[in-house]
């Protein structure tokens, strides 16, 4: 079976590569602690994220309405997509009224969560992603495997082997300096080319009616201002009320992401060029749904910087695809289940339940909380696997009884001194990656017995 | 269109309205030196600061630094030995630009960024597609944080508006930082005092 542990097998078979992985994140996590240490206000201002959030989120009815009304004065094309299949019904039909088969798209977790690029692709439609790590991954007809570090599971050896394959870069040349370059003349010809430019967004503004898309590279402002059409994909949790809240958010989310002070370009977009079209589609896709979750409705404030998989010890060491879901890490685990249970079950528990995570969001979402929550909620509707559920019972008969609970000690203790292969085999996941300790002489109980005076 | 049952499910499933936080007493980190905090942020992610009396100054330092001076361009006037650049129709045919030289409203020391409105960048693929951004900024325009930057663009009426913090960058391959990914290779700063 597909799921967290297995997948995590898989990456872990190169443990070279699993070292430099979780190194690499550590250290990411390392500069978003040194840029935070900058600002004394850092918590302060996460708390008003936090709130400003609450807010939108307690409010989202009025505010959808607001937006609406005020991108529509911009010149906005408003939609509205209650799931994933409506969202990529709608771009396409954009793109068939216009005879466009050829597009570009910047970076935008929404689509990867709509399988956008799969359903165009079947429907004849060429999308070049432009972003360096998404066109990478693309190329190796991946998915991203961190929201923000789309490679990060790449080694700079395979993506010259990719780029000898589709860019004719010369074979065995892994600079990447010389990689972004050449991948730099290749994508500027499809922004010169192409008519129709999708990007995400990282903040809507009820107040104005206006967007913000936020990135290093500057590839989501050469497709959009070099497009005749601009469709701009957001789920509705994206909203905040003011304009000036952007203040509050861009504080953190770069620190956040990758220790930066700001992302390169913070591009505000209100209305369309002249002569342009700009589409915006607003999608649920379970976020009402969510929202009605006392106990995770607070996921929905995420902001996308992806601090919480750089921290997260699990993730460091497992990779982003272990997560078989469009967002990895903690924050993944906990969006997951609300799309379907029965599929993402597993996620909930690859944690180690630190809080690292909770501790680095920047919008003080309790994530390790909710992971413990979802535990309890896919285990009451029966999505844990049989053999977890049977052995919990039986630990939890044991540890309720305790003339059971010493004699299962004692001949446990008995098993690992005098039968050792009984444990230390591989039919044992406690095994697998590590030794067994030593069994102790005695049980705590008989020690505190004998020397309890 | 699933606009009015997506409406009435977060109509049903949104909590108790929550209020705004409370800003009062909240004391965002200020500089003494706000222009020397701008340099140093700017300098720190791969910009360049050239301190400039006039303008004059523009064209020499342009012709030291970059080749190709029959592409650099200018939509600003008045700018000696540069002139100012006649929009084409199609922005594409933008592409050949070497240098472009514009102006900002104001910087941010807390993160090294300028704000650029469409009005000052003519046509708003111009920051993005020319190979070097140089940008005129005047150093007593330089505020501390983001929130006096949001506070002086209030509720102003852009098209399209842009932080831009530096040089475009990717670091996507082996978190190995390349500046010029699919923007500017270089941005350099000309703080402007006239004397």
């Amino acid at each position: 079976m597909v799921n967290h542990v297995s997948l995590s097998e898989t990456f872990n078979k190169d443990e070279e590569r699993v070292n430099w992985h979780d190194e690499t994140l550590w250290w990411v996590r390392q500069k978003r602690d040194k840029a935070v240490w900058q600002i004394p206000e850092w918590e302060e201002l996460r708390d008003m994220a936090s709130q400003i959030k609450m807010n939108a989120l307690s409010n989202l009815h009025d505010y959808l309405l607001q937006f609406e009304k005020n991108a529509l004065a911009n010149g906005m094309v408003v939609h509205w997509a209650a799931d994933a299949d409506e969202h990529n019904d709608i771009v396409y039909d954009i793109l068939a009224k216009n005879k466009v088969e050829r597009i570009v798209k910047s970076k935008s977790m929404l689509t990867e969560e709509c399988h956008l690029n799969h359903f165009l692709a079947k429907k004849g439609i060429d999308v070049i992603d432009t972003d360096l790590g998404e066109r990478i991954v693309q190329l190796a007809e991946e998915a991203p495997s961190h929201i923000v570090l789309p490679c990060i599971h790449k080694k700079k050896e395979e993506i010259g082997e990719l780029f000898h394959r589709f860019l004719n870069t010369p074979e065995g040349n892994a600079d990447p300096q010389f990689l972004t370059a050449a991948a730099r003349i290749h994508l500027r010809e499809k922004f010169m080319t192409r008519r129709v430019a999708i990007t995400g967004v990282n903040f809507a503004i009820a107040e104005t009616g206006e967007f913000v898309i936020c990135t290093n590279e500057g590839n989501a402002d050469m497709g959009a201002h070099l497009s005749d059409i601009h469709i701009a994909c957001m789920g509705i949790e994206k909203l905040i009320p003011q304009r000036e809240h952007l203040s509050v958010f861009l504080r953190l989310l770069a620190r956040s992401a990758t220790g930066q002070p700001v992302t390169t370009y913070s591009s505000h977009f209100v209305r369309p060029l002249p002569g342009q079209e700009l589409h915006i589609v607003l999608v649920d896709n379970g976020r009402t749904r969510q929202l009605g979750r006392p106990d995770f409705r607070n996921s929905l404030k995420c902001i996308r910087c992806g601090a919480c998989m750089n921290t997260c010890p699990v993730y460091r060491r497992s990779g982003g695809h272990s997560y078989h879901n469009a967002i990895a890490g903690p924050i993944g685990a906990i969006l997951a289940p609300n799309l379907d249970m029965k599929e993402y079950a597993d996620l909930p528990f690859a944690s180690t339940l630190c809080g690292s995570c909770s501790n680095v969001c920047p919008v003080k979402i309790d994530i390790h909380q909710q992971l413990y929550k979802w535990r309890q909620v896919l285990t009451k509707e029966g999505h844990t696997p049989a053999a977890k559920t049977a052995a919990m019972k039986v630990m939890a008969g044991t540890l309720s009884r305790p003339a059971v609970y010493r004699f299962a000690g004692k001949a446990g203790r008995w098993f690992m001194r005098n039968i050792p292969w009984l444990t230390n085999n591989r039919f044992n996941p406690w095994y697998k990656q590590r030794d067994m300790p030593a069994p102790p002489k005695e049980s705590f109980g008989d020690w505190y017995r004998k020397n309890k005076r | 269109m699933s606009r009015e049952s997506i409406l009435a499910a977060i109509k049903q499933n949104q909590p108790e309205s929550e209020g705004l936080p409370d800003a009062k007493g909240f004391v965002p980190i200020c500089y003494d030196n706000p222009a020397q905090k701008f340099s140093e942020v700017l300098t720190g992610i791969g910009g360049k600061i050239v301190s400039i009396e006039s303008t004059g100054e523009i064209i020499d330092y342009l012709n030291m630094h970059f080749t190709e001076a029959d592409r650099f361009a200018t939509v600003l006037d008045g700018i000696p030995g540069l002139e100012k650049l006649i929009l084409p129709e199609d922005a594409r045919a933008l592409d050949g630009i070497e240098v472009a030289v514009i102006a900002a409203g104001f910087g941010v020391a807390e993160n090294g960024a300028v704000w650029v409105t469409e009005k000052e960048m003519h046509h708003r693929v111009l920051p993005f597609i020319c190979q070097h951004l140089a940008v005129i900024l005047d150093p007593a325009t330089i505020l501390s944080n983001m929130h006096e930057a949001y506070s002086k663009i209030g509720q102003d009426n852009y098209g399209f508006a842009a932080f831009i913090a530096g040089p475009s960058k990717t670091a996507d391959i082996e978190q190995s930082l390349v500046l010029g990914a699919h923007g500017p290779k270089t941005m350099t700063i000309f703080l402007l005092s006239e004397k």
